[in-house]
């Protein structure tokens, strides 16, 4: 299967958020693909009002089945939450379970205006009520596929694609 | 002791179940500990000071010993993982204790507790509960005897990594009651394991263990020669009871001798750090003056306590049963 380009689809991200910009508008990255993308998209659209980044391993709803992510990033939210227009920003968009645990993390930082989410890839497969705004792929994928976003050491973007033994 | 098959504390899976001491867990699995409590700093900065991890669980702080910090820290640390807490203060030195121990634990498990932090005057107390309770419920060793008190260890190399970034170029100073102390002999596997080159202990002989030097430590009698360059001073307390038995001849004798006072401290590196697990004496075995001066992190301690213990929570926790 041939993967689109993920450093091409990022200049698509930016150019379909762009209408959604106002001044009260801040980017949200979510660990780690999220907060990659999320950098570059506040570079292409020179925003000001610094980025901030979620790991949502504390709100996940598999806590109890899968225990605590090996690998935990502080959560860093350098703006007030309240009354602001956010832009979640994840690489894959598959069951919504991330999305759903990142908006639980945002309102205990506060009470924003919105929240709109901003994703590279859609891969189907949603077990919640949740769709993206801004999608710069939609791709169909078996549930044994996983697609997985990759920064190599001079921080470019790639989209790689694996099969899973379940 | 090799014949061993296991390290009590961890699961078939190599998971942290219970945390009982820190001898024999490795550098990774404390950096894991110290890595993980970080991301929970900043949730007690924020206007909502709970996530809810440990929703739907119960904790039950059982201490058999007087503490205020510790339970106080367990407490608010396990209300903002949203589990239920609830405190026992058992006395301890009504009864036979072998018996009530586990009969309370019987109960307690009975009302379908998650988790058991105990504080207790013998040491082995919580080793003792770990091994009787069934596996689905996770013990954390706040205090036993002299023997270990891992979360203590765990948010002093948290304090010390906060302040000094590194553990591999520290040259580290343990001052005072080594003897009866179960903070120093956390303190002291915790940074061996994570690599300080070089740990030291101050303390007159009738204080220090016999053989302490087998822990990988360095001993000093005299504070001018053990303070000389460290990066990091440790404070133990002295506790009052040690004053009436042939230890030692008076607290003042003592404060002249090992009490940490500006003069002593400006022969460690400028930038050293003054911790102290406390109640501190002051006047004892640290000078008001050092307490709360500008090379004090004692507060701080107690703050980087709370994300620490809700790390070793969340951790234990998430192990598989």
């Amino acid at each position: 299967m041939q993967l689109p380009d993920a450093e091409k689809m990022v200049q698509t991200m930016a150019q379909q958020l762009e209408p959604y910009l106002g001044a009260n508008s801040v980017l949200v990255g979510m660990h780690t693909g999220g907060v990659w993308l999320a950098e570059k998209i506040h570079t292409l659209l020179s925003r000001e009002v610094p980025l901030g980044t979620l790991d949502v391993s504390f709100y996940r709803d598999d806590f109890s089945q899968s225990g605590l992510h090996a690998e935990v990033a502080p959560s860093d939210i350098p703006f007030d939450v309240t009354g602001r227009d956010i832009i979640l920003v994840d690489d894959v968009l598959y069951t919504g379970r991330s999305v759903r645990a990142a908006m639980n993390e945002l309102f205990d930082y506060g009470r924003p205006a919105s929240i709109i989410l901003a994703v590279l890839v859609d891969r189907g497969g949603r077990e919640l009520p949740i769709a993206a705004q801004v999608t710069a792929a939609v791709l169909e994928l078996a549930p044994n596929q996983n697609i997985q976003l990759n920064r190599d050491s001079q921080g470019l973007l790639a989209l790689s694609l694996r099969q899973t033994t379940v | 002791m090799a014949f061993l098959s296991r390290n009590p504390q961890l699961n078939q899976h190599g998971e942290l179940q219970h945390l009982l001491t820190i001898e024999g867990l490795n550098a990774g699995m404390l950096r894991h500990i110290l890595d993980t409590a970080e991301s929970f700093v900043s949730v007690s900065e924020r206007e909502v000071k709970k996530i809810p991890l440990l929703r739907g669980k119960s904790i039950f702080n059982l201490f058999f010993e007087p503490s205020t910090r510790t339970r106080t820290t367990f407490e608010i640390a396990a209300k903002r993982l949203s589990a239920d807490v609830i405190n026992l203060n058992i006395n301890a030195s009504s009864q036979s204790k072998g018996e009530t121990v586990l009969d309370t634990v019987d109960n307690l498990a009975a009302m379908q507790a998650d988790m058991f932090i105990v504080r207790h005057g013998q040491s082995g107390a919580a080793h003792f509960i770990a091994g009787h309770v069934s596996p689905h419920i996770h013990v954390v060793n706040a205090g036993d005897g002299r023997h270990a008190h891992p979360t203590q260890g765990l948010l002093d190399m948290y304090t010390i990594r906060h302040f000094k970034r590194e553990f591999h170029n520290l040259r580290v100073a343990i001052v005072g009651d080594v003897l009866h102390s179960r903070v120093a002999r956390s303190q002291i596997h915790a940074l061996t394991t994570l690599g300080v080159p070089e740990v030291r202990v101050i303390a007159p002989k009738t204080l220090l263990p016999a053989q302490v030097e087998r822990m990988g430590v360095q001993v000093y009698h005299d504070m001018a020669q053990g303070l000389k360059d460290v990066d990091v001073v440790i404070m133990l307390r002295l506790q009052n009871e040690r004053m009436r038995g042939a230890l030692l001849p008076s607290a003042q004798e003592y404060f002249k001798s090992y009490g940490l006072t500006q003069d002593k401290l400006a022969l460690a590196r400028p930038d050293a750090i003054v911790m102290h697990p406390g109640p501190m004496n002051r006047g004892v075995e640290i000078d008001s003056d050092v307490a709360d001066g500008r090379q004090s992190v004692i507060l701080p301690q107690v703050t980087f306590g709370i994300a620490v213990h809700m790390a070793v929570m969340s951790i234990l926790a998430g192990s598989k049963q």
